[in-house]
């Protein structure tokens, strides 16, 4: 009976990653080694995905500048664990004793998230006292601020050119288990106090600061474990691919990510988990479809760029047809057990036009 | 003292070309809440329509072959035509729902035109040379200021003025004030949504044409991302102004573009790179001290 519990209470986590692990089992064993790159591609942003919902999905502000923690977090790996020859001359402005040193793989990953989420915090605790729309378009400055210094920052950063061969470690299973981590971790948050505290300034700032709620510190504790999140999947991007360039820490690849939460649905853990997974299919068959394929005897493919007008398109749709996203909202529940217990999406969305709000309540009796 | 004059109209000429985009968005911004990303991409469109789509590095002209003032009216069409179009198809449908919804689908738009014009321009940087004569520099009391920034600045402050007197004196300009003001009171003392909106975007749109007409006057060459930079700065701008209002949006505009010119002159030598960073900081510092901006409109504030 308690280990029923126990299944029912972790459901709508175990509906997210049983499925990811059979994907996975099934691509390293009968895909191509194209597509096991694609897959663990996927998996790291996967789990800078999770990390963003972590604080966009729960207090409804949407932060264009976790890209920023991403990139802290991969300069930092890098600058401990690469190319022990070059530094000294490429990366002078580095202090001595990251210089001269290299350092093992796993203090060195953990240093360059605990950096991440060190950045965070003291950017939250400037962005978090900003109203909801002025802290989403500081959280862009912050982006802008990062990459501004490290695109020029040379003797430290080596500027806009590409730090090659860190260590390459990060496989599908690594990145597997990262995100595993952190879906557990994001649904531990958002079913703890912290969690809906934060879920209730997202419904009404109002109502919930009436009720005694700290605005700013439940959205400076989500931006931070956010942030180390983010931070995680820069650690991974970095040692996936064995190169840093600050140029892939910068909008492109925040507007991919959103647009990831956006179509799955940013509100809740199963909408970040179903977009990435959407969207990662549907542009990899795009991609597949730029390069050509045949059917039967005929060559057919697409012209190059479609893949990113179509996803455009996609996500523009997604937002005019289905606000809340494919999920809308709502977890994966277990059959028959869906009233309580879980964070449901209400029936009717908030207002901030008090007109509208009056109008949503029901009629009186 | 003659380099600091230069320097000032450098920053005024520099403010004025963020004020304009400043205004574009601000004005979008009062009528449908709507922070529009995509405003970079309108004066991306406008440039690359000067020339013919190809991949190549020096591309034949389009509108650029035509005479001057049919080169301006053709370019500031595309552009306008463009906006009211992106307002048609992707703004209108989602009016009502949230500030955030509605930046995330700028953003989309954005996208969505950035990789069309990628797809039939190739994304390397062109050439092209349009507006020639206005580059020799022009020598008043004792200081050389190059034509083309003196050509921005009567351009801007014209615009500007020009904004002004409508938005003041003509019975729709005075309705899209008032719908900036207050869009819900507009619509009920009989100001019709649809069409105060699109002249909000047309305006954008003129704008948009104009700013990518002054950059590629100024720079001689296309680039996917010229218009990022302007619309950014812009962007912030807006806020720091105080979101929703105009004078605030201008404001801001003049602000940032001078700071950054006088860091970019006065700075030492080795921190000039990191101009930018000083600026963005700036935004976030009059954030702190003034979360609504420094002109606060009954709109930034949330009604219970």
């Amino acid at each position: 009976m308690r280990r029923v519990q126990l299944i029912q209470r972790f459901y709508p986590v175990l509906a997210l990653i049983i499925p990811l692990l059979i994907v996975v089992l099934v691509i390293e064993v009968f895909g191509s080694p194209g597509t096991q790159r694609v897959t663990t591609e996927a998996l790291i942003r996967l789990v800078f995905a999770v990390g963003l919902y972590i604080f966009a999905g729960n207090s409804g502000i949407v932060s264009f500048g976790h890209m920023a923690f991403c990139a802290i977090a991969a300069y930092a790996t890098a600058w401990q664990t690469c190319c022990a020859l070059m530094k000294p001359i490429t990366m002078t402005g580095l202090p001595a004793f990251v210089r001269d040193n290299t350092f093992p793989l796993f203090p060195a990953a953990m240093t360059s998230i605990g950096l991440a989420a060190g950045v965070a915090f003291l950017s939250g605790l400037i962005l978090m006292r900003l109203s909801s729309l002025s802290a989403s378009i500081s959280t862009l400055a912050l982006l802008f601020i990062l990459n501004v210094i490290y695109s020029n920052w040379v003797s430290v950063t080596m500027g806009n050119s590409t730090i090659v061969g860190l260590p390459v470690y990060v496989t599908a299973w690594g990145a597997l288990s990262a995100a595993v981590l952190v879906i557990v971790i994001a649904y531990l948050f958002q079913r703890s106090r912290w969690g809906l505290m934060l879920r209730a300034t997202r419904e009404d700032e109002v109502a919930a600061a009436a009720s005694g709620l700290s605005l700013y510190w439940t959205r400076l504790a989500a931006f931070t474990l956010s942030g180390s999140v983010a931070g995680l999947a820069g650690v991974l991007f970095a040692h996936f691919t064995g190169t840093v360039s600050i140029g892939t820490f910068f909008l492109s690849h925040t507007f991919l990510i959103v647009a990831m939460l956006v179509v799955g649905g940013m509100r809740s853990l199963a909408g970040a988990v179903v977009g990435v997974t959407v969207i990662s299919a549907v542009t990899d068959v795009f991609r597949r479809a730029e390069a050509g394929f045949s059917i039967g005897s005929i060559d057919v493919a697409i012209p190059p760029g479609s893949q990113e007008l179509i996803l455009a398109t996609l996500m523009l749709l997604i937002l005019i047809f289905r606000k809340d996203g494919i999920m809308a909202g709502r977890e994966f529940t277990w059959p028959g057990r869906s009233k309580e217990g879980h964070v449901r999406a209400p029936l009717v969305t908030p207002t901030k036009d008090p007109a509208q709000r009056l109008s949503a309540l029901p009629p009186r009796p | 003292m003659t380099n600091f004059v230069q320097v000032l109209i450098d920053a005024i000429a520099l403010g004025s070309l963020y004020a304009l985009v400043a205004l574009a968005i601000g004005l979008v911004f009062g009528v449908m809440r709507l922070i529009n990303f995509a405003q970079a991409d309108y004066i991306v469109v406008g440039a690359y329509s000067l020339v013919i789509p190809s991949t190549s590095a020096v591309p034949a002209l389009l509108f650029g072959a035509l005479p001057s003032v049919a080169m301006i009216f053709c370019v500031t069409l595309t552009v306008t035509l463009l906006a009211l179009l992106t307002e048609r198809l992707a703004f209108r449908p989602l009016r009502n729902t949230d500030t955030t919804t509605l930046l995330i689908s700028s953003f989309a738009v954005s996208y969505f035109l950035q990789s069309l014009i990628l797809m039939f321009h190739g994304g390397r940087p062109k050439t092209i040379s349009i507006g020639e004569g206005l580059t020799s520099a022009v020598e008043i009391f004792g200081i050389r200021i190059p034509g083309v920034q003196l050509v921005t600045m009567g351009v801007a402050l014209t615009l500007l003025i020009a904004l002004v007197l409508f938005l003041k004196k003509t019975p729709l300009g005075v309705q899209l004030r008032a719908a900036a003001e207050n869009f819900q009171m507009a619509r009920l003392l009989g100001v019709p949504a649809n069409r105060v909106i699109a002249i909000a975007f047309a305006i954008s749109g003129i704008l948009g044409g104009t700013i990518s007409l002054l950059f590629v006057i100024q720079t001689g060459t296309l680039d996917i991302r010229m218009g990022l930079m302007p619309t950014v700065y812009a962007f912030f701008a807006t806020v720091i102004g105080g979101i929703g209002s105009l004078p605030g949006a201008v404001l801001g505009g003049y602000i940032v573009g001078i700071v950054s010119v006088l860091l970019q002159a006065y700075l030492p030598e080795e921190v000039r790179a990191f101009r930018d960073a000083g600026v963005f900081t700036l935004v976030i510092l009059i954030l702190l001290i003034r979360p609504h901006g420094l002109i606060v409109t009954s709109a930034a504030k949330e009604r219970v």
